[in-house]
């Protein structure tokens, strides 16, 4: 029986690819609104207006608080009773983008305030706009801070992508849940699953490990 | 939007919140405590030098922390009963949290132990300790104060990956909220009174892993 079903599993291994290229589109498109968004909120964090510093703070705090999949379930089920109505695929972008900004917004504020006040003054003085000073002085000293464990949340929201299978978006995971109802062989189905898992986000633990070597003096 | 929130549908499931809470807090702190167990033993095995326990250990880590928790659950959900094995949902649950979180509890014991300088470890050989006395006398209590936030950090984390066992019907916190929309059609009280319960738990385990972030440094310090 066994073989019969990797036969099977064989045969439909290309429906397997669809899910792990889908599983793609969304972890690359949302690594990239994750990334211009927490840098952006990570900045307001570590600055000077209290307003917009504590509003930040209530959304990390919300975010970082519950759990990924109650997040989508806000978005997927909530957004529609205020009128707007999202597909299963938008939702799960806009869930990833609300909460990997939070935490990449931690990473680059944490970066940030790393630096020395010195370093703030020294800028201030040689006459450079607000602008100037965060993107001359201190993101480039802060980036050796930032990028270790940036990387390392690339992996973890890579991972939390499998979340977006509850609201149906055909994803890696997705694909295994729909496949072991017709081939009832669970280890073989979602070993494959996690095999396609390992070969995106290993690279990149690999290279998180490099990193943090690299930039822990 | 907001202005027809209804808070006595909130109370009326109130009970149902109440054991979905104390479900959430009985998983959390059974794999916790399992997790610490299988942490340990596999930072044990992943330090020692002996290669037929050192790289089943890596293989072990390696491989928990690239794939999905999800996929962890599911793979023991439906391959369990494969094998013969028939548990009970909430068992397959707490033996995936606990499989998930004793990878990261390893990777943060073993960062704890690295973190105690090379020096310590020569002055502990050139006083004549064996290994199990350095471990024990030198390496462990110092090794300790560094690992305590981030095993908190981690427990935090476990509290909310357990949301996931609601994914394969273990009725706990988000499963009842789950429960809740489908029977009375208001996602919005039902999530949004969800995450409450997981900011509160949140916010108390935050506040202990700052004190102890403190505290630790306070200690550098001297």
């Amino acid at each position: 029986m066994m073989a019969f079903y990797f036969a099977r599993l064989v045969e439909i291994f290309p429906f397997f690819l669809k899910g792990l290229w889908m599983t793609s589109k969304i972890a690359f498109i949302s690594l990239v609104t994750c990334t211009l968004i927490g840098f952006a909120l990570g900045m307001i964090r570590s600055g000077n207006n209290i307003i917009l510093k504590r509003i930040v703070g209530i959304y990390v705090a919300f975010v970082r608080g519950t759990p990924f999949v109650v997040q989508i379930f806000i978005v997927f089920f909530i957004l529609p009773e205020w009128g707007i109505q999202l597909e299963a695929f938008p939702a799960a972008l806009l869930a990833m983008a609300i909460m990997g900004s939070a935490f990449i917004c931690e990473i680059v504020a944490g970066g940030i305030d790393s630096i020395s006040r010195g370093q703030w003054e020294a800028a201030a003085s040689s006459g450079l706009t607000l602008v100037q000073q965060l993107r001359l002085i201190i993101v480039p000293q802060a980036m050796k801070v930032i990028l270790p464990p940036l990387v390392g949340q690339y992996v973890l929201l890579i991972k939390d992508t499998s979340v977006v299978s509850v609201i149906g978006v055909m994803e890696l995971t997705r694909v295994g849940w729909v496949t072991v109802v017709r081939i009832p062989e669970g280890l073989m189905v979602f070993s494959l699953v996690g095999a396609l898992y390992f070969i995106i986000s290993y690279p990149l633990i690999l290279i998180s490990n490099y990193l943090e070597q690299k930039m822990a003096v | 939007m907001l202005i027809d929130f209804n808070f006595r549908i909130i109370l009326e499931y109130l009970p149902l919140f109440l054991t979905g809470l104390r479900s959430t807090f009985f998983i959390s702190i059974v794999s916790i405590a399992l997790a610490l167990t299988t942490g340990i033993i596999a930072c044990a095995c992943r330090i020692s030098g002996v290669r037929i326990i050192k790289y089943p250990a890596i293989a072990y880590i390696e491989v928990i922390r690239s794939t999905p928790l999800l996929v962890q659950i599911y793979f023991l959900y439906f391959g369990l009963p494969t094998l013969g094995l028939m548990i009970p949902e909430i068992q397959t649950g707490i033996l995936a949290l606990m499989l998930n979180s004793g990878a990261y509890i390893a990777e943060i014991i073993r960062a704890g132990i690295n973190s105690v300088d090379e020096g310590q470890l020569e002055a502990g050989i050139s006083s004549g300790l064996n290994y199990i006395q350095r471990m024990r006398f030198i390496i462990l209590p110092q090794a300790l104060g560094v690992t305590i936030p981030p095993l908190l950090g981690q427990a935090i984390v476990l509290v909310k990956d357990s949301a996931l066992l609601s994914l394969i019907s273990v009725m706990e916190l988000t499963r009842c909220g789950q429960t809740m929309t489908s029977e009375r059609f208001m996602p919005a009280e039902a999530f949004f009174t969800v995450a409450f319960f997981y900011m509160c738990i949140y916010f108390v385990l935050k506040a202990v892993a700052d004190w102890s972030q403190r505290k630790l440094i306070f200690r550098e310090a001297y």
